[in-house]
């Protein structure tokens, strides 16, 4: 069978976001901690749109009325290294 | 929505849903009320830890009796919640944290808990990534059956569970009001209609004390802002939870191969304050990498803050309300609510189905404030 993937960070695939809608997780933050979507390098930049579209399709809810997770920074990778060598600030 | 229930849990989190669960299993019939979304609270944001080693003999039995639960918990949800056994290792750093240390280890073991003392040489056995001298240990305590588990997992498990055996869980629906009357609860109002019940259980985090302002009982709980960090998946690097208490530090690897930990921001004081910090950051990849130096190139990719409900004594607040019949309390978790999740919910479970009470219930009742003495747990970390 065929499988498209929706989250390339969490390997998560339409297939596995249908099914956890279908069990009940139709909030996209449960999505997000039910399947880790959202939580890799990429914080959601690839996959949230997809995810939010097959939500639509699935329960009626407007894409443009599916609020995005919350971002966590730092929006993107940043070594602890660098952090910690960082000047002092606030 | 029901609009009767024997019993009302307002709070989705994991003491919530295993509440919701077990009360079920007895047969009662309950009804569920979550202003967000399941997990959205402290349960969500906490650190997955579950730690037995403790320096008051009620968490520490809370706790031990607790891992008992979750290591046949996967099995009886029929879900896996990703417990995992690598132990928790607590670092020594002076001669008075050496005495508490033999004191809880001492109480530990009275528990039947195996827990053993380390010498330095004997830290990297345990964890092979951690630079002794660079965390300026004298020492550490272990414990090998310490753990985690995933924390949204676990909840997701028990609601489905519940809902199984015919608990209804609410989520998005906010409570407006408790009803009394003759000293007892009647109802709740929530902005989805009202549910006829004698018992609520406030289960509600840091909200816990807004919901018992609307009967005018007084929790003595402060919301403590805490922030935790994970990096990028990595190979198994590590099996154990690492904490100091000195330091504040605590992290892990997770089951996915990310590393989750968090420190507290020294100049942090209590409050609702929820945007994430970059003197946060800064700490906790200057602790970090002195702990660990290996981990220096490792990519931080997201951070985020929770909440500790925080009490007087650092210990919950438990059961039946004495002034007010059937408003029984769940919060004041103090930062480690998680890893007691399957005890507090069975002591609770077998008050409200069967009116049973118990030595820990009671030591952990609110009355407690209301006296003197308060023995405050003094192995809080993060």
């Amino acid at each position: 069978m065929k499988r498209s993937i929706v989250c390339r960070c969490e390997d998560i695939s339409e297939e596995d976001v249908i099914h956890a809608i279908d069990q009940g997780y139709t909030d996209i933050e449960e999505l997000r901690k039910k399947l880790r979507i959202g939580m890799g390098p990429c914080q959601g930049r690839v996959c949230i749109q997809l995810v939010a579209r097959i939500l639509e399709k699935k329960t009626g809810k407007k894409v443009a009325n599916i609020p995005l997770p919350t971002v966590r920074p730092p929006l993107i990778p940043v070594s602890l290294g660098t952090l910690a060598s960082e000047k002092d600030g606030k | 929505m029901e609009n009767k229930a024997d019993v009302v849990i307002i709070g989705g989190g994991v003491n919530g849903c295993s509440l919701a669960y077990k009360l079920s299993k007895k047969g009662l019939n309950v009804v569920v009320v979550e202003k967000n979304y399941l997990s959205s609270g402290a349960t969500g944001a906490c650190g997955a830890g579950i730690r037995q080693q403790w320096s008051t003999h009620e968490n520490a039995s809370l706790a031990i009796q607790s891992v008992k639960m979750f290591e046949g918990l996967s099995r009886e949800l029929g879900q896996d919640i990703e417990f995992r056994q690598g132990g928790y290792l607590i670092a020594v750093h002076d001669e008075k944290e050496m005495n508490q240390a033999e004191k809880n280890v001492a109480l530990q073991r009275s528990l039947g808990l195996k827990v053993d003392i380390l010498k330095p040489e004997e830290i990297t056995n345990v964890v092979p990534i951690l630079d002794v001298q660079g965390m300026k240990a004298i020492g550490a305590t272990f414990c090998p059956t310490d753990g985690h588990a995933n924390p949204f997992r676990t909840t997701f498990a028990y609601a489905d569970a519940a809902r199984n055996l015919g608990a209804e869980i609410n989520t998005h629906t906010t409570v407006m009001n408790l009803k009394t009357s003759k000293k007892a609860i009647r109802s709740v109002m929530t902005d989805k209609g009202s549910i006829q019940t004698d018992v609520v259980v406030n289960a509600a985090g840091i909200d816990s004390k807004t919901i018992a302002d609307l009967v005018n009982i007084k929790l003595p709980l402060t919301p403590f802002r805490k922030e935790i960090m994970a990096t990028e998946r990595l190979q198994p690097l590590f099996e154990a939870m690492v904490i100091s208490f000195k330091d504040g530090i605590y992290f892990s690897q997770q089951k996915e191969g990310q590393i989750v930990g968090g420190i507290p921001i020294p100049e942090e004081k209590g409050g609702y304050k929820t945007m994430p910090t970059f003197a946060f950051l800064q700490h906790m990849a200057r602790t970090l990498t002195r702990y660990a130096p290996a981990l220096n190139h490792v990519n931080l990719l997201r951070h985020w803050t929770g909440f500790y409900d925080v009490t007087p004594d650092a210990r919950p607040i438990l059961g039946e309300i004495k002034e007010i019949k059937g408003f029984v309390q769940c919060n004041g978790f103090s930062g480690h609510g998680f890893m007691i999740s399957p005890m507090v919910s069975q002591l609770l479970t077998d008050l409200i189905a069967e009116g049973k009470t118990s030595e820990v219930l009671e030591s952990l009742n609110l009355e407690r404030f209301k006296g003197k003495n308060i023995e405050k747990e003094l192995s809080v970390v993060g």
